[in-house]
């Protein structure tokens, strides 16, 4: 508790006031905007980490991670276009609503279901941050490397529709991780001197997020406009209170543990809870035309999501979903290395996220609930300028990463890739999650084989070991027998594969 | 032989529309409603909705015009207009006209100036009435 306090206390100097709020308004603003993600602002922010102290920077962050989720519902719901792959859901009913004039209840329940669901989650994190902590520093490293490729392989299988896509995207970005020096021998490095040191991640997370986004709009320039749906104040009635606590309660509790795993993200507790609130809700007649549950559950899953993303990574160095991959370059880039000493060697900085969490969530609950319509306002700044802004931070960002010229040409050449991706449909996260951890899974592999002489036997010699190799053979099956089952898949190519490309 | 009304949905629009109405049933013309949109953004304001677009045409119905309406997504809406203008054989343009601050005047350039300074045939400017 007094490290709690401690926290506020670093979260609610002025300056990191200033930093939260700054990161919950550009948040929300990237939410609202479809395209631009907060994996991708936060790529483009990267070079603050040079001149700005690590905890200011990373509670900017945090307040832009859990804006993003509040943003999203708001372009799901006057839209029908969902800002945030994690409110693709929120669409469903939330357009609905809005078309039979009840947009303020939805933005309103989407809202105070965000910050119900942010609270409880970061609660929650709060009480297992510090249990996890002890736990993972007895993990050696054949654990650390198995509970990784856990994580690389239910990140790329889980998520899309395409398994191979998936795959190529993962095998991608695991390939550029390998560029560079190893025992003292240059690695696909292909003749350039500077690529011996390896290809900056910060460079790859803007082509991909920024560079590839921006050439894909560029591509796709010209579209009918969307309707936006006009909308005042938002607010609730009685019964629409007594209709949303239950789903959000429920919302957090699937959101949270989905977070927090491997594979999680916010796609699937989304997912799950909207079909719970089908089942359970009192009005299933109103499915499909605007109930107001189907709004309320799934954006407190994304939110309770967020929050469980954030132990994964303060705790083993996972990271989850896009953003957090990104987060945690951000943490890289300051010399911490998050994983199991990072909790016990960093608690100030630790409890003044923590807590900085608080503040955002508050903040944001402040900042969406009456400017909700003005947010709407930013969907008409013309994309050309919009998108030129972006490719200036990106191409300074990806500059001042080591003030190299050949990094803007590999900018551009990523940048390229990135391009091609959404083209053909690959999702992102894999590669970027694969380009963060295929260094680290190497590291730890090399390690395992160090400590045992060489002896493969060890990388299942640890019972977590065991368990996560298990796992990942149940994933496979699961899916085999899945495939065996239905040789022909159900849902056609969905949305979330496309908005996963968006993220 | 028609007459092209360059149309928003707003006051200035509107203004346009009902002058361009009256006067195509004074020459017994057809109407072309040009709603262009540039599509670059997300939300266009000056971009109208299905229904309101419906609106115009049942009202054009029943004030016996023969009109269309054309709505397109273009690069530059005073060009739009203009090319429409042309391929009717325009005889007359109406646009709304609106009062600018110097500061919009020197950040925005204005579709009414350019379709009143290119077109080939008449310009007809209206205001929005003053109440």
């Amino acid at each position: 508790m007094d490290l709690l306090l401690e926290g506020f206390s670093t979260a609610l100097t002025p300056t990191n006031l200033l930093f939260a709020v700054l990161g919950v308004l550009l948040g929300t603003a990237v939410g609202v905007l479809p395209g631009i993600g907060p994996a991708m602002t936060v790529a483009l922010l990267l070079p603050v980490t040079y001149s700005v102290p690590a905890d200011s920077a990373l509670i900017m962050f945090a307040g832009i991670y859990y804006g993003g989720m509040y943003g999203g519902s708001t372009t799901s719901i006057l839209l029908n276009t969902p800002g945030e792959s994690s409110s693709v859901i929120t669409a469903l009913e939330g357009n609905k609503m809005a078309k039979t004039g009840r947009a303020a209840q939805a933005l309103a329940t989407a809202a105070i279901g965000s910050f119900v669901a942010g609270t409880i989650g970061t609660v929650l994190l709060i009480l297992l941050a510090p249990k996890v902590g002890p736990l993972v520093v007895q993990l050696g490293a054949p654990s650390y490397f198995a509970i990784m490729l856990v994580a690389l392989v239910s990140v790329t299988v889980v998520l899309g529709s395409s398994k191979l896509r998936g795959f190529i995207a993962l095998f991608l970005g695991l390939a550029l991780g390998l560029v560079g020096m190893t025992s003292g021998q240059p690695r696909m490095t292909f003749g350039f001197a500077e690529l011996s040191d390896g290809i900056e991640i910060v460079v790859v997370a803007v082509a991909i997020f920024a560079l590839g986004e921006a050439l894909w709009v560029a591509a796709h320039l010209r579209h009918k406009p969307l309707e936006v749906i006009p909308v005042g104040q938002p607010w609730m009635s009685r019964s629409d209170w007594s209709r949303s606590w239950k789903p959000w309660l429920r919302g957090t509790a699937l959101g949270f543990p989905f977070g927090a795993l491997p594979a999680g993200g916010a796609e699937v507790p989304t997912f799950l809870s909207y079909v719970t609130e089908r089942r359970l809700s009192k009005h299933p007649e109103e499915f499909g035309k605007g109930a107001i549950e189907g709004v309320a559950g799934p954006e407190a899953a994304n939110n309770a999501s967020a929050a469980g993303t954030l132990l994964p990574m303060l705790a083993l160095g996972l990271p989850t979903t896009a953003t957090a991959a990104v987060i945690l370059v951000a943490f890289e880039s300051y010399g911490l290395q998050p994983g199991p000493q990072f909790m016990s060697q960093n608690e100030d900085l630790v409890w003044a996220l923590l807590a900085s969490l608080f503040v955002a969530n508050t903040l944001l609950l402040v900042l969406n609930l009456p400017l909700a319509p003005v947010w709407a306002k930013l969907l008409r700044i013309p994309r050309p300028y919009l998108y030129a802004g972006i490719l200036f931070f990106a191409t300074l960002g990806a500059y001042s990463a080591s003030t190299s010229p050949f990094d803007l040409g590999l900018l551009l050449v990523l940048g390229v890739l990135g391009f091609a991706m959404r083209r053909f449909g690959i999702p992102v996260l894999p590669l970027i999650i694969g380009v963060i951890l295929g260094p680290r899974l190497e590291e730890q592999l090399s390690e395992a084989l160090q400590i045992s002489r060489g002896d493969y036997s060890t990388l299942w010699g640890e019972p977590v070991a065991i368990i996560c190799y298990l796992l990942m053979g149940l994933l496979v099956a699961s899916l085999v027998v899945a495939r065996l089952r239905s040789p022909r898949p159900t849902t056609p190519t969905s949305v979330t594969e496309k908005d996963e490309v968006n993220t | 032989m028609s007459i092209v009304i360059a149309y928003s949905p707003d006051i200035y629009g509107r203004a346009a529309l009902d002058h361009g109405v009256a006067e195509a049933l004074l020459r017994e013309t057809r109407l072309v409603v040009v709603n262009a949109t540039r599509g670059d953004s997300l939300v266009d304001s000056h971009y109208a909705h299905e229904d309101e677009i419906q609106q115009v045409l049942n009202r054009l119905e029943a004030e016996g015009v023969d009109a269309k309406v054309r709505r397109d997504v273009v690069p530059d809406i005073a060009d739009a207009v203009l090319t429409v203008a042309e391929e009717e054989g325009a005889t007359l343009v109406v646009v709304g006209i609106r009062h600018r601050t110097p500061v919009g005047k020197m950040l925005l350039g204005s579709v009414a100036q350019r379709v009143i300074l290119d077109a080939d045939c008449p310009v007809l400017a209206v205001k929005p009435t003053k109440r």
